[in-house]
């Protein structure tokens, strides 16, 4: 065997054994125990501080509100869609305000016209042309979207 | 106060139609397009260096070294737009340490290694050996060291040993070919097992990468050489440049028709997907697609180079045309990239609406970072060429 093989051969075992040494150190503690993944992940993702409270936790003080939501159509929204992460409201509800959305765009999210949207899910308006210079909530009650809170005959949708 | 569906709402005014939350922003921006474009460069200049050497063609002997020095250099950097798409680059050992035979990607890494360090590497060495010794002993200073190491210990020049030396070369250059196919060929295998997205998903892709990396490999090797010629104010050598450019014709051809195969093949089947795919050509992409990538980047340089073989018009015309032509191939290519990556990010695989990319300038995702990636080879390919001056070499 020429010299040139037999050396390269050698830089390639010791490359190899480089390798596995470091591989060695690399491969995270707990890695494979339950898949192709690190194990102890799941126990790190669960220090993560949670934000969203789920809604069952709202009923307890807002009654009411939820009450009615249960009424209409907005049943199947959670309170947080629209409110906001309320993990920490929870806690101190004195202290930390929840964010209230009080524009036409908020509810154009959902309600905006889209043709790729499906219009038996949701119902879609041309937000520049229902009622433009109102604020949705205005007439509609955001818990029970069905009860018109104002009506004035005078508007062109009435 | 920023309200928290604002971001929500700038993003959304970015979007036609119905789409996934997922598919709003593109994860893959343009640092995955130069990925697969620069390691295309290097497969298409292995190939070419392949040619001269296992086909035996002669001509092509003062590009030979150029074409393997610049795969050296692009392949150095090849991974590392992805590591800085990462954005966390020790992911990038990871993936080495904890193989995932499952994954296509996770053994791109290992893909990569043979073909930098067993074929690369080496077929440059046994190529270099001899020229490396004699410099090792001519040289001073630093320089001395640096090719010192670089003999690896091996100052043997007796001629059995450098019959050895052109031996295993050529052994590696065989095996190199299929290993610079895998390596390109790979590459689209990602995208086109990506069953989930239909301007992926296509047995082709595979086979229009591989055609698309040597147009664009040669295309680079025929510009270098003319580059490399200017700077060391020596003639360019017409021959040369004529036959590259006869290869880049030929494979140009290949790479056109399998494209089109590609395509008319998605037309004539129209899958339900037909009709987004169909907006996304004539809409978002047509200027990338139809103008960039088909009309500069292929339909020009294929009528050109197609003339020039029935009719040769005098050479300053030819070698202004022909460093024209091989500009407009790499442009076109790097788009064709483009269009993949980026065009297969833009529509909903609700097939119902579309999003939009908005490239950004500064940042880890963004302009300059892929600007670097392209520049850094380059300058690698300049202190190769120094250090490896193929046009130093000593007579045998
Ligand atoms: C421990 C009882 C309690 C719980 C649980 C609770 N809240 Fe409240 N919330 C209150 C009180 C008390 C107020 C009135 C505070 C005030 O007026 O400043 C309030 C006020 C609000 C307001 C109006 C804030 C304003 O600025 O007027 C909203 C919106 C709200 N809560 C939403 C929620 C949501 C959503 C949840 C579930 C994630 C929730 N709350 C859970 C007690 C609670
Ligand atoms: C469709 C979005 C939406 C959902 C879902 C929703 N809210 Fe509201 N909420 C609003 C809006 C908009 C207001 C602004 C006040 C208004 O004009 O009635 C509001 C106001 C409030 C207020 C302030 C007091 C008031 O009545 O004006 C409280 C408290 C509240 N919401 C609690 C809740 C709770 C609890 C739930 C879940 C059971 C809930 N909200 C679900 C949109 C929503
Ligand atoms: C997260 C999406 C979402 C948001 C945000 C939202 N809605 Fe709705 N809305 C719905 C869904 C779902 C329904 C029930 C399906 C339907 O339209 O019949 C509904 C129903 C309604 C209806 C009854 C439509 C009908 O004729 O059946 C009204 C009115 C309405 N919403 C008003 C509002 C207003 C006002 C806001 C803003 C405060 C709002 N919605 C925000 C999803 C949303
Ligand atoms: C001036 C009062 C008024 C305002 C402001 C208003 N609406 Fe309405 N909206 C109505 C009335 C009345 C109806 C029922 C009659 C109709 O279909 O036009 C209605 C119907 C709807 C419907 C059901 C449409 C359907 O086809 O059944 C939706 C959804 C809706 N509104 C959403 C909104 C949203 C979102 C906003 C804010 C961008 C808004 N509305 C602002 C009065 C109003």
């Amino acid at each position: 065997m020429p010299i040139q093989i037999k050396r390269h051969l050698i830089i390639l075992a010791i490359l190899i054994a480089a390798f596995v040494v470091f591989q060695q150190l690399m491969i995270p503690e707990s890695f494979g125990e339950l898949g192709h993944y690190r194990a102890n992940s799941l126990e790190d993702n669960e220090l993560f501080d949670i934000h969203y409270a789920g809604q069952e936790s709202c009923y307890e003080c807002h009654e009411d509100i939820s009450d009615l939501k249960e009424m209409d159509l907005h049943y199947d929204l959670s309170c947080e869609t629209c409110h906001g992460p309320g993990t920490d409201h929870n806690l101190s509800p004195d202290s930390v305000e929840l964010f209230i959305p009080d524009d036409r765009n908020f509810c154009g999210l959902c309600h905006a016209k889209n043709t790729a949207r499906n219009e038996d899910a949701v119902f879609q308006i041309e937000l520049k042309e229902h009622n433009p210079d109102k604020n949705c909530t205005y007439c509609h009650n955001p818990h029970a979207p069905w009860e018109l809170r104002n009506q004035d005959p005078q508007e062109e949708n009435f | 106060m920023e309200n928290h569906y604002d971001h929500l709402q700038e993003m959304l005014t970015r979007v036609d139609g119905f789409i996934y939350p997922n598919e709003i922003e593109l994860h893959w921006g343009i640092l995955v397009v130069v990925y697969p474009y620069v390691t295309g460069l290097v497969a298409g200049a292995f190939i070419l260096a392949s040619l001269e050497r296992v086909f035996n063609v002669k001509v092509l002997k003062p590009t030979y070294h150029i074409a393997l020095l610049t795969a050296l250099a692009f392949l150095l950097t090849a991974t590392l737009p992805l590591v800085s798409h990462l954005s966390q680059p020790g992911r990038a050992f990871q993936i080495m340490v904890t193989p995932n035979p499952n994954s296509a990607m996770a053994i791109f890494g290992f893909v990569y290694l043979w073909y930098l360090m067993v074929v690369l590497l080496l077929e440059i060495w046994f190529d270099y050996r001899r020229d490396i010794v004699i410099w090792s002993r001519e040289k001073k200073g630093l320089l001395k060291w640096v090719y010192k190491i670089m003999t690896i210990g091996i100052f043997d020049l007796s001629p059995k040993s450098i019959e050895w030396d052109k031996k295993i070369g050529y052994f590696i250059t065989v095996v190199g070919i299929p290993s610079a196919f895998l390596l390109h060929g790979y590459v689209g295998f990602i995208f086109g097992s990506v069953k989930a997205n239909p301007w992926w998903s296509s047995v082709l892709m595979p086979v229009i990468f591989l055609f698309s990396a040597m147009v664009s490999g040669i295309a680079l090797v025929m510009l270098v050489y003319m580059i490399v010629s200017f700077i060391r104010r020596v003639k360019i050598d017409m021959k040369v440049l004529d036959t590259i450019a006869k290869y880049l014709f030929y494979i140009l051809i290949i790479d056109f028709s399998l494209e089109a195969l590609d395509q008319i093949h998605r037309i004539y089947e129209a899958e339900e997907s037909f009709e987004i795919i169909s907006l996304l050509v004539s809409g978002k992409l047509s200027i990338t697609l139809g103008l960039i990538q088909l009309f500069l980047g292929t339909l020009i340089p294929l009528f050109a180079l197609g003339l020039f073989q029935l009719y040769k018009p005098a050479n300053r015309i030819r070698k202004w045309v022909y460093f024209i032509v091989g500009f407009l191939v790499l442009i076109g290519i790097f788009f064709m990239r483009w269009n993949v990556v980026i065009g297969g990010q833009l529509f909903s695989k609700s097939f119902y609406g579309f999003t939009s990319f908005k490239l950004q300038l500064i940042g880890s995702e963004g302009l300059w970072m892929a600007i670097l990636w392209m520049v850094v080879p380059v300058l690698i390919l300049a202190f190769l060429l120094w250090l490896l001056p193929p046009w130093k070499r000593v007579p045998e």
